[in-house]
């Protein structure tokens, strides 16, 4: 029904079940619009928030997505920058998933805030000293970026490709696309970094609070270095999950390998980075201020130590140990087990860095303040990764997203073993 | 822009706790005058607005040692490490929707300039700033008793306390239409402090030494010796700001001859309160 | 975000936040305006043959 839009030599499921599966989906999608309605309609208070938890969920979800997203300008710049080549296998993958958490980021911070048509207040009265400010600039340009890289990709559709114009185009944004990926890295070092210092400047709040260097406070590195690390798992796992979904191999055992190296080495140093950072905070600054670290993990009826031993040891330091090592990181299950947490392990850093914040007593007479979200916070938080499921069901069966595909799936049973 | 500028306050107040009954008269009349909303049902207290809040607090003795005190808590209008205006919530604010007045000390917010993001609240400590979960409704009849001087808020944005400026506006007007440079002492008092019946909230300038808030607290124009971002500590030693460890350096004191609510201001580690206390309110005099 | 929004100040904050965003933004937008004006020369020559990229 659709063949002549699907790329030439590749084989694809039969349209009525493709469409059943989107169908499937599309649901969830309508849900999380429904919320998403009510929430313009009626505002805020559909959501659990309260003025203890002016951020919570979305904004949990937005530098979840952004972090995990970061693997496209990561591996942009190991592509075009450092000319990985073997990369260029799984960079328009790379590319759309970080179109799709980027878009979602977006998206969310539109539902966040108070006065969604005065969104563009922060462009237009900008404060350049507001960490939250450098994070809407760079996040915007960095979007931009995202939909240039994806463009070609787009282009190369079979029927897209006939037209002359589209196929010129395509292969003049190929040819320059190093410029581009280079602005996208410099955009995500800033935007990655600034939501990290969103917390660190916080210095009404000693959880969040840290020293740095000039303006950035140290979370501000931390955490475009974690973008960078665990990215890449991200990248691997959505691929991971293709391939099971299509019952095909689409990226050789080379590449992922080399990414999942790359990515441990990142992950390793980056931990490393971590505890410096977290012993440093607990034994100087936060003494500092009068308060011991038991504060922060007692007291109440679900952050402990158990939080930040799984974050730093089980979601960080195991996983950087496990890809960086040959052994381990050529076995598939191991390499599974490692990229899952490392993904699990950034998502919590995150819901650590704007949720425990907020949870944590500062005033001595203050109390803890935990929260559970509404269902519509949670129906908009879905929504996305419903939308990013479609999305890449539609990219892939429409588009040359991988281009060793034919190869892995000749004709000839002849696979190749693991 | 600074204090030598002979025009520029530093509008401040300083809370008796020996004094305050927890009668709540400070919230009800700050409600009153600024047109703040309140909901229905307003037995969720992290979701209404109250720019003046009074917490109780207990030393934790059980009877019969037990002792209380109300601390009521305005925006503490915080001059920011090193007292340069770099509010922590003024200083995240993407959009300038809230910024520092130099000449008064005053942090004001923007209404029509924010947006919602509420990073802002996410920043004070003090819980001192409130979001508008809901448009305003007044019961039948009255939006006829608002105040015509305070502008309502719309739904989806951050409010809180501006020391009653339009107070302070009017009272410039007043000065001015008199032909005098500036205004006297009384001229601008906020609503809490006027409306509290035990007399515990004074109010003023803290550059003014004549002004009965620069009496009390007898700000240290220095910085702290130990903490160089803490200026204007009191060199009273029973008057107290809360967090000061922390470099926000609020406007607003706290006097209390009690130890304990002393120490509850803010935060110390086992032992330290018995090594600073004495130094406590003079020590970066020395 | 302009010199003429009124709490635009010329000090180096603005200049190299500012400095930073319209060179990305031109950066950015060189880059497409080349690809589209190279891509309409290109289809005008009679680009019938096809160039392989990968």
């Amino acid at each position: 029904m659709d063949s002549a839009l699907i790329p030439e030599g590749a084989k694809r499921c039969a349209f009525p079940k493709f469409a059943l599966g989107i169908a499937i989906v599309g649901a969830v999608v309508l849900w999380g619009v429904y919320a998403m309605g009510l929430i313009w309609w009626k505002g805020l208070n559909q959501t659990n928030m309260n003025d203890n938890y002016g951020f919570a969920l979305w904004i949990w979800a937005d530098l979840a997505v952004i972090a995990v997203g970061g693997g496209a300008f990561f591996t942009g710049l190991l592509k075009y920058i450092f000319k990985v080549d073997e990369l260029k296998n799984i960079i328009n993958f790379a590319v759309i998933i970080g179109f799709i958490c980027y878009s979602s980021a977006l998206l969310i911070l539109a539902i966040d805030i108070g006065q969604p048509l005065r969104g563009w207040f922060i462009f237009w009265h900008a404060n350049v000293h507001s960490m939250l400010t450098e994070v809407a600039f760079c996040l915007s340009c960095y979007f931009a970026v995202l939909t240039i890289e994806f463009i070609p990709n787009i282009l190369e559709n079979r029927q897209a490709n006939k037209v002359p114009f589209f196929h010129h185009l395509a292969h003049n944004m190929h040819g320059v696309m190093a410029v581009f990926a280079a602005t996208g890295a410099f955009l995500s070092f800033f935007h990655q970094g600034s939501l990290g210092g969103v917390a660190g400047v916080m210095y009404g709040r000693p959880f969040a609070v840290r020293e740095g260097l000039l303006i950035w406070p140290w979370t501000f590195f931390l955490f475009t270095w974690s973008a960078a690390a665990f990215g890449p798992c991200f990248t691997l796992l959505v691929t991971k999950i293709t391939e099971a979904v299509t019952g095909k191999k689409l990226v050789k055992d080379n590449v992922v390998h080399l990414l999942a190296k790359i990515s441990g080495w990142m992950i390793t140093t980056y931990i490393i980075a971590k505890i410096i950072d977290t012993i440093y905070w607990a034994t100087v600054t936060v003494p500092g201020l009068g308060l011991d670290i038991d504060h922060f993990y007692s007291n109440n009826a679900f952050y402990g130590y158990w939080i930040l031993f799984t974050e730093i040891i089980i979601c960080g330091v195991i996983p950087g140990l496990l890809l960086i090592m040959k052994s381990t990181r050529e076995n598939p299950t191991l390499r599974l087990l490692a990229i899952i947490l490392g993904v699990i392990g950034v998502c919590l850093n995150r819901w650590v860095m704007v949720l425990q914040i907020m949870a944590i007593p500062v005033m001595s007479f203050d109390t803890w303040a935990l929260y559970i979200p509404s269902w519509q916070e949670v129906a908009t938080t879905v929504l996305p990764v419903a939308y990013g499921i479609i999305l890449i069901a539609v990219t892939y069966r429409y588009l040359p997203v991988f281009p060793q595909e034919k190869e892995l799936n000749a004709v000839q049973p002849v696979t190749e073993t693991e | 822009m600074n204090k030598n500028d002979k025009k520029a306050h530093k509008f401040g107040m300083v809370i008796d706790l020996d004094k305050c009954t927890g009668c709540g008269s400070c919230m009800v009349s700050c409600m009153s005058e600024n047109n703040v909303p309140f909901k229905e049902d307003e037995s969720n207290k992290k979701d209404s607005i109250t720019w003046m809040r009074v917490y109780k607090l207990t030393n934790g003795k059980s009877f019969p040692e037990t002792e209380i005190v109300y601390l009521p808590r305005p925006c503490q209008h915080c001059g920011g490490k090193g007292d340069h205006g770099h509010s922590p919530c003024v200083s995240v604010c993407p959009a300038t929707a809230t910024d520092y007045g130099y000449d008064t000390g005053i942090v004001s917010q923007i209404y029509t300039r924010c947006f919602g993001c509420r990073y802002c609240m996410g920043a004070c400590p003090y819980h001192a700033r409130y979001f508008n979960w809901w448009d305003p409704k007044w019961p039948e009849g009255m939006e006829k008793y608002l105040s015509p001087d305070v502008s309502p808020r719309m739904r989806g944005v951050v409010e809180k306390c501006s020391f009653c400026y339009h107070r302070y506006q009017a009272a410039k007007d007043k000065a001015y239409y008199d032909g005098r440079e500036d205004i006297e002492e009384n001229e601008y008092q906020t609503a809490c402090t006027t409306a509290c019946p035990a007399g515990a909230i004074v109010f003023g300038d803290l550059y003014n030494p004549a002004h009965r808030v620069h009496e009390i607290v007898k700000p240290d124009p220095h910085p702290a010796s130990i903490n160089s971002t803490v200026v204007g500590k009191s060199r009273n030693p029973n008057v107290f700001r809360l967090l000061e460890r922390l470099g926000t350096n609020p406007k607003v004191y706290y006097l209390s001859e009690r130890e304990w609510v002393r120490k509850a201001g803010d935060n110390y580690l086992a032992g330290e309160w018995d090594k600073i206390k004495n130094h406590h309110g003079s020590e970066s005099h020395g | 975000m302009f010199p003429f929004n009124f709490e635009w100040v010329w000090d180096m904050a603005h200049v190299i936040f500012f400095g930073g965003f319209w060179y990305a933004i031109s950066i950015l937008g060189a880059g497409l305006t080349y690809c589209i004006l190279k891509a309409a020369y290109d289809t005008f020559k009679g680009g019938g043959e096809s160039h392989h990229h990968h």
